[in-house]
């Protein structure tokens, strides 16, 4: 939405000096805040942080590629679970983040095959129902699901005597920041702009020479390896799994923190993460009220405001930019 | 053999409720272009206002008959008070389905608020416990019900959407909606109208699923699935597809868990999208559809 005069600026990642003042400002905020703030906001914030990682990516499919789907859930637990297995078999972290993102991504070029042929609604149903199916195998297989217990994640122990709530902040913190970063370069490279084509239409992408297939496979399968390394995380946090944490409700979370936040922006996945964690953090006396601020939000949002709480930042910089001109 | 038709007629009754649904959806799916992701929980917050009237004393036939006019006004209130709005900042498709995605969440939390997380049981006129036997077969008085009602329901939509004005007026806003605007047709009541006739539809079915069931605010989250499959089965902008679809899913269903595994059931119907989906999306009785750039 800036003006970009150059290709070199196209590819930077903080274009303005101020910007780069608030962004710092904000990461060193992020990096202090530990050692200030009560338990409890720590542990809400990393938990915003694992969850900014799916709604990225869930923002890379619907709002850059423009292919909607409601299956967020099914990578969600297809990755969570992976991970849980293989942190039970005794294989190192790092690897069962990896191998997680890896199969909900594999998963999710499976998914990605139907929307080369269908579209808007029909994909919708068609991930919708991805998302249920998977769902239900791991109600109904305690194999996979590990029973009735749920399956146990032994945690990390944290190194040079920190907290455990400080270490898991700084450790979803920093694989936050890499996802982010991740985010901005898919974004402003040539697969960023062939999904742009892909969204705004997909025939006329074709004919300049983007591969679909290809594209909306790569879509397809960057989001869901974004939203296996969420599920990942968020076991290896919680330290249990059960498969009641991955309904459709789960699918509609993610879904709603793409659209308050904005489509087709980074930033403001990170602000639709945080609002859909806040809100049920803030009524958390009248959790039934939880999904009647999500819906009213969309409504307000997708009338008055299409790019979501990112736009209305935007306009807020650019009237303070501009000042006193309008 | 007899076990085999009390299976049928088992999943012909889930089947009329799920072919009411889907009727729902595709009223609306044909006449707008928009997926109602609110049907569900239309037809549950319908159901739960007759809940609170029977609870009143209020005698049945008149609180089923407010519930019904509940649901369609609530769903007339939203395409006027919300999708028009949106229409006029030129929303696109897409944008209008999540709408509805948040009308539902809206419904949902409010059920949940106001009617209560726990199950209840709902009083109905016809009871689940009281069977006929027709030649080994044994069917309940409510099935029997549900099957007629899913009848009746089916040849009055057909008289007026193929017998009457209005339902021209339908057809030609479904057709063509600029078309329609240019001979004067007033295209915005009668998209109203298909939003209100839909919900009437749903809250029907929330109705006669509600005694089979226990009431709880996701009640309706399941058929209302099962109404989408069975909707697209049928292909979305096809209204006898809609009801074949619904028997369809409905039978296979309970062949599944009666020769199967009951554990399967529930799959089934998303396999049937999935399949359906990649094999032939305009669905059984749908018309294929073509894009332009």
């Amino acid at each position: 939405m800036d003006l970009i005069e150059s290709y070199k600026e196209e590819l930077q990642l903080i274009r303005k000096p101020w910007t780069r003042i608030y962004v710092a400002a904000f990461v060193i905020f992020l990096l202090l805040l530990p050692w200030v703030a009560p338990e409890h906001i720590t542990y809400i914030i990393t938990i915003i942080f694992i969850y900014t990682i799916g709604v990225q990516g869930q923002n890379l499919l619907i709002g850059y590629t423009g292919q909607i789907s409601f299956g967020q859930a099914g990578f969600l637990a297809i990755g969570a679970f992976t991970f849980g297995h293989l942190s039970q078999l005794g294989v190192p972290w790092p690897i069962g983040i990896l191998v997680a993102g890896l199969m909900a991504g594999l998963f999710g070029i499976l998914v990605g095959f139907p929307s080369l042929r269908l579209k808007g609604p029909y994909l919708a149903i068609a991930t919708m129902g991805f998302g249920i199916a998977v769902y239900q195998v791991f109600v109904n297989s305690e194999l996979l699901s590990g029973g009735r217990m749920g399956l146990i994640i032994s945690k990390l122990s944290p190194p040079f005597g920190l907290e455990d709530v400080t270490f898991n902040y700084y450790f979803n913190f920093l694989i936050a920041l890499i996802f982010t970063l991740l985010s901005y370069n898919i974004v402003s490279s040539y697969m960023g702009r062939a999904f742009i084509a892909i969204r705004d239409n997909d025939i006329a992408a074709e004919v300049i020479g983007v591969n679909l297939t290809r594209y909306k496979l790569l879509s397809f399968a960057i989001s869901s390896f974004y939203t296996g390394v969420q599920g990942a995380l968020y076991g290896l946090y919680l330290g249990y799994l059960e498969p009641n944490m991955f309904t459709f409700m789960e699918a509609i979370t993610l879904f709603v923190a793409v659209i308050i936040g904005g489509l087709a922006s980074v930033e403001g996945s990170i602000m639709g993460a945080a609002f859909v964690i806040l809100v049920p953090q803030i009524f958390s006396d009248y959790r039934e009220m939880v999904p009647v601020v999500f819906g009213t939000a969309i409504l307000l949002i997708l009338i008055f405001e299409p790019m979501g709480l990112n736009g209305r930042w935007f306009k807020m910089r650019l009237y303070f930019r501009n000042w006193p001109f309008r | 053999m007899s076990q085999f038709a009390q299976y049928l007629v088992s999943g012909l009754s889930t089947g009329s409720i799920y072919a009411l649904v889907a009727l729902g959806l595709a009223l609306v799916y044909r006449s707008t272009r928009v997926l109602n992701f609110a049907h569900g929980d239309v037809a549950t917050a319908g159901t739960f206002f007759a809940f609170i009237l029977l609870g009143l004393k209020l005698p049945f036939v008149l609180s089923f008959a407010l519930a019904l006019v509940f649901g369609a006004g609530l769903a007339m209130a939203f395409y006027f008070a919300v999708l028009i709005p949106a229409q006029r900042r030129e929303a696109t498709q897409l944008s209008q389905i999540i709408l509805t995605l948040g009308l539902g969440l809206i419904l949902q939390g409010l059920v949940s608020y106001f009617g209560g997380t726990e199950p209840q049981a709902f009083p109905f006129p016809l009871s689940d416990t009281k069977v006929y036997t027709f030649g080994g077969v044994i069917i309940s008085q409510l099935s029997l019900g549900t099957i007629g009602i899913g009848l009746l329901t089916s040849v009055l939509l057909y008289l007026l959407v193929q017998k009457t004005r209005i339902g021209l007026a339908m057809r030609g806003t479904s057709e063509n909606l600029p078309a329609a605007q240019t001979l004067g047709i007033p295209t915005r009541q009668i998209l109203a109208l298909s939003w209100g006739l839909a919900s009437l539809l749903g809250v029907l079915a929330g109705l006669f699923l509600a005694p089979a069931l226990l009431l709880d605010p996701f009640f309706m989250m399941e058929p209302f699935l099962k109404g989408f499959a069975a909707a697209i089965l049928g292909g979305l902008n096809s209204l006898p597809g809609a009801i074949v679809g619904g028997l369809i899913i409905g039978v296979s269903e309970s062949l599944a868990g009666g020769y199967i595994s009951m554990a399967f059931k529930n799959t089934l119907a998303f396999l049937i999208i999935i399949v359906v989906l990649l094999v032939r999306p305009e669905g059984l009785l749908g018309k294929e559809f073509k894009e332009r750039v």
